[in-house]
């Protein structure tokens, strides 16, 4: 009977997780888009404005190019379903998630970046010259960004001697000494330069240009209408939520959840809350005031996360 | 009899290539294949007997070889070798069916691949130098007749030949000098022998002989800057030669060095595992580099073939300094790992040469940027291509992951270790193998969605159509294991824990256990692929399920509308407006040209009535390989100039002979004297 509740309550944890990234992503965008406007001197669109485009983009008709293969249909599925994935299993409101203990920090990179595959591949099977262009520019950005968020990785599970997230978490909770480690601080330089590469947001990525050739991520969706273009928003906004989460839990870890029971899960779905839309707002307000790099000096930019992570790992080592 | 199977892979090898030699061409393809097949499966019937009972097969005759007659003996770490190369062979045969009349028929070629393959089966089970260096060179040898096989490209398959025959020379009289100093010094010419006495050789000595064996294996395995002959030899190859050379061949260079490292000479100090580390690190950022600059679909392949065998040294490497160290569990772990990379790579690397095989075969073109278009066109030869190409990008839930994961964790959990040098050599390992990562996925992310992807760049890609059954089955064949083996790395992995303690590491008992998560014993690291794909799985399903409910409100249901897509306004767009391979890699060439110093020419013509207007831009750009332009051409270059030095004391003058023989017969007495 036990066993029968147990699982019951891990299905609905993960069922949460996932409803709230998703409800969430696209939310946190308009609280960004908020914060920009208002910084600018605009009233802008409503918080909820994001969740409105998506219905409305759900009601609309699937459009694809005249030589697109099945892959193009198939991109932005797997872009939401590896977020969802991930949702599901990230130690994001408690410390004790779904299959927690497969939950390894490598694995669920790597899923992510299945997504970011995917969507490049779409792109490159429109057949049309932007898509290609941005498929090629985020892949460039992608091979540089990749390594530092993976050796920021190890930098972080050398003093813990794993890479396993829940357990990471953990330790930061029961141990605020290691978050302060030099390390940790490395390794966090590094993964904030990662996650604005890897969501598109200043200054690596415009998300608001409207000009095809300064674009990266929207040349590749360039393509994408309706329901599809719905999937992509999603999963892009899922993404970032995750990326933050993540983030902020490796290195704000109190609020999380660290004990079962329902009322422990719910405050820590709401310290996420709190800690990401911080963050977002932050990332926002940096944004208003940065400008966007040139292509070929963001190589410099990554190369630097890379060095930061390198370091921590050179760090943690020799601390040990 | 225990050795039956030995005997049988022999004969029924030795008899394909008999009649691939001798039966009429319509019947030689065919009978050479179901006679490797006899081979290959007698092969891994006597491997799994071995891996299952954990004894060598032991096979001696004196009536075959004359003076040292031929020694066999299989034991698990050869098993495991036999088995990747006998499933490659498998699937690479049943490609050649279809592939044969694309150059492939000839009595040559039908001896030369049934010799290859059996060589390559014997190799892991030789058990004395002289067999082992005859077998080697047999297959040196009958790989190397094949390489020529493709004669619509004769020019550059001769000269790829040629770069292949002196590489694997030079690479064979590096192995044969340190397997004869082995033998020398231990009195006896069986690994037996040299095993027993290895430890009372000097230090110096043993030093000597593994060096020699790293750079002698190392070119095999297409270790940079050994690899030169790679790129040209697995590219010029026909499809399945490819496929075999490097499914199964390089993982022979890998097998050696074990064999002299670990087995013959039972271990070393730290900074020979430093060399092997150095020199995958090396091989695999070089590799990748050139993989992600490549526009030669083939080319590109076996670029990565060195990179994957890079991160396998730097897994061997790991694997020899923990134990170097005294961590004999992370060692034994570290060496699953390199076991388990080459494997996966002999799968995914099989399917991928295959599926380029099939679009050479289909298109006649190699290049990526005269290719498009052929998901739609060759669906099942672009699903496999898929699926290597996941796989190689070490994405979950394809096998490639589990490998990189393997190995990430040994490298985590080795570090406690108080020796400054393996501290370092395994931070910058992790970087090299995180930027190899990187640079792999934009290599493979361009080979699919320029070669398979978009719209057909060229009449030929337009034109092409789907390959016979056989090369789609040998090709899926391969495909399936990269999934299987993604899917449940416990099918193999307690094959290789036993290969590993063959090799002398022995690890806790079982340290990687359980079929649905894969967990390390002893270490806080658990994985668990079949959960990560069913979560995958299903959420895919779902969200497909959400999109079909809204298209399904829709007025085009159940079609697709089909658009023109968007090019900023102007109505028409061709093909060749499409992002090729050489721009989609030129941010990548650009952001490492220090390194790669790609030859850039541009050529402007202006129109005769005012220069502001431009009549024609030529742009041209090759990427030759910078270490065969800086290393190998001034070598060959120095031979030459010492060539025409030498050949002005030969001018045919009879005169001048003569005054040679007596300047000869002069020194010759002064000596003596």
């Amino acid at each position: 009977m036990t066993g029968l509740a147990q699982v019951s309550s891990t299905v609905l944890m993960a069922f949460v997780q996932i409803a709230v990234v998703a409800v969430g992503g696209p939310l946190l965008l308009g609280v960004m888009r908020k914060v920009r406007s208002r910084l600018e001197g605009r009233v802008g669109a409503p918080i909820h404005q994001p969740l409105l485009d998506l219905r409305k983009l759900l009601t609309k008709q699937r459009m694809r190019p005249r030589e697109a293969s099945w892959i193009f249909g198939a991109g932005p599925v797997i872009l939401v379903a590896t977020a969802v994935a991930v949702a599901a299993i990230s130690p994001l409101a408690t410390t004790r998630p779904p299959l927690g203990q497969s939950s390894d920090f490598f694995a669920i990179v790597l899923v992510l970046l299945l997504g970011a595959v995917f969507l490049a591949l779409s792109a490159l099977d429109t057949g049309t010259p932007f898509a290609g262009m941005g498929s090629s520019r985020a892949m460039t950005i992608g091979a540089l960004a990749e390594p530092a968020l993976l050796v920021a990785i190890l930098a972080m599970s050398i003093p813990t001697r794993t890479s396993n997230l829940p357990a990471l978490v953990r330790i930061g909770l029961a141990h605020p000494s290691v978050i302060a480690s030099p390390a940790r601080i490395l390794a966090l330089g590094s993964f904030l330069v990662v996650i604005l590469a890897e969501s598109g947001r200043l200054p690596v990525d415009n998300p608001n240009t409207h000009l095809e050739l300064t674009m990266i991520h929207e040349a590749m969706v360039l393509e994408y209408s309706g329901p599809d273009l719905g999937l992509i928003i999603l999963g892009e906004s899922m993404r970032l939520v995750l990326l933050l989460g993540l983030l902020v839990n490796l290195f704000l870890p109190w609020g999380v959840a660290n004990r079962p029971g329902a009322l422990m899960f719910v405050i820590g779905l709401g310290a996420l809350a709190l800690k990401v839309v911080v963050t977002g707002v932050a990332i926002a307000v940096f944004e208003v005031f940065t400008a966007k790099m040139r292509l070929f000096r963001l190589p410099e930019l990554l190369a630097g996360g890379f060095i930061l992570a390198v370091l921590g790992a050179v760090t943690a080592m020799a601390a040990r | 009899m225990s050795n039956a199977s030995l005997i049988v892979t022999a004969t029924a090898g030795l008899a394909a290539a008999i009649a691939g030699g001798a039966l009429p061409v319509r019947r030689r393809v065919g009978a050479a294949v179901l006679l490797t097949w006899g081979s290959c499966a007698s092969a891994i019937a006597g491997a799994v007997q071995v891996l299952h009972s954990g004894h060598a097969l032991v096979l001696q005759s004196s009536a075959i070889l004359p003076l040292t007659g031929v020694n066999l003996a299989l034991n698990p770490l050869g098993a495991v070798f036999v088995i990747a190369t006998a499933v490659v062979a498998l699937a690479s045969t049943l490609y050649w069916l279809g592939y044969a009349s694309h150059g492939l028929s000839t009595r040559t070629a039908s001896t030369a691949l049934p010799l290859f393959v059996t060589s390559m089966l014997l190799v892991p089970a030789a058990a004395s130098v002289a067999t082992f260096l005859v077998l080697w060179e047999l297959m040196a040898l009958s790989s190397l007749v094949l390489v020529l096989t493709d004669q619509s490209r004769r020019e550059a398959a001769r000269s790829a030949a040629t770069w292949y025959a002196l590489m694997t020379h030079a690479g064979a009289a590096a192995i044969l000098l340190a397997l004869v100093l082995l033998s020398a010094h231990a009195g006896g010419q069986t690994f037996a022998d040299i095993q027993a006495h290895a430890h009372h050789m000097s230090g110096a000595l043993r030093a000597t002989v593994f060096i020699l064996a790293l750079l002698g294996f190392g070119s095999k395995a297409g270790a940079v800057p050994l690899h030169v002959w790679l790129p040209k030899a697995h590219a010029e190859a026909p499809g399945p030669v490819s496929a075999l050379m490097s499914g199964a061949m390089v993982n022979l260079g890998i097998y050696g060095i074990v064999l002299v490292g670990n087995v013959l000479l039972g271990g070393g100090p730290v900074w020979w595992w430093l060399c092997v580390s150095t020199l995958g690190v090396v091989s695999a950022l070089f590799g990748a580099l050139y993989a992600a600059t490549s526009t030669d679909l083939k080319r590109l392949l076996a670029y990565s073939t060195a990179d994957n065998m890079g991160l396998v040294l730097i897994a061997l490497g790991a694997s020899g300094m923990f134990a170097a160290t005294g961590h004999q569990v992370t060692a034994a772990i570290a060496m699953v790992a390199t076991l388990l990379l080459m494997v996966n790579h002999s799968a995914f690397k099989g399917t991928l040469f295959l599926a380029a095989g099939s679009v050479l075969v289909a298109t006649g073109t190699r290049d990526l940027d005269r290719l498009g278009g052929l998901m739609r066109r060759m669906t099942f030869t672009g699903a496999a291509f898929l699926v290597g190409a996941l796989s190689v990008m070490a994405l979950p839930p394809f096998n490639g992951f589990v490998g990189e994961w393997l190995l990430f964790q040994s490298l985590l959990h080795g570090l406690p270790t108080a020796n400054t040098a393996v501290v370092i050599a395994v931070s910058v390992g992790v970087a090299a193998l995180a930027l190899t990562g990187g640079l792999t996925v934009a290599a493979f992310v361009k080979a699919m969605g320029i070669g398979f992807l978009g719209r057909p760049r060229s009449d030929e890609a337009a034109a092409a159509h789907e390959v016979p059954i056989t090369m789609r089955l040998g090709a899926g064949v391969l495909a399936t294991l990269c999934v299987m083996l993604g899917l449940v790395p416990m099918l193999v992995i307690p094959a290789l824990e036993r290969a590993a303690q063959s090799a002398g590491l022995v690890g806790a008992p079982s340290s990687l256990h359980g079929w649905v998560d894969l967990h390390l014993a002893g270490l806080h690291g658990v994985l668990a692929p079949v959960l990560l794909a069913g979560g995958l799985t299903v959420a895919a399903v779902v969200v497909s399920l959400v999109r079909r409910m809204a298209h399904r409100r829709s007025s085009t249901w159940p079609a697709l509308h089909a658009a023109e897509p968007w090019g900023s306004g102007r109505v028409l767009q061709t093909a060749r407006m499409q992002y090729t391979a050489t721009s989609f890699a030129e941010p990548l060439q650009r952001v490492f040209d220090d390194v790669i110093r790609p030859d850039h020419d541009l050529d402007v013509s202006h129109a005769a009535e005012s220069r502001y207007y431009i009549e024609r831009i030529a742009y041209r750009t090759t990427n030759e390989d910078v270490i065969e332009r800086g290393v190998y051409r001034p070598m060959i270059n120095a031979v030459r100039w010492w060539g025409e030095r030498v050949r002005s004391l030969q001018n045919g003058s009879v005169h001048r002979y003569l005054a040679y023989g007596l300047v000869a017969l002069v020194v010759i007495l002064v000596v003596v004297a």
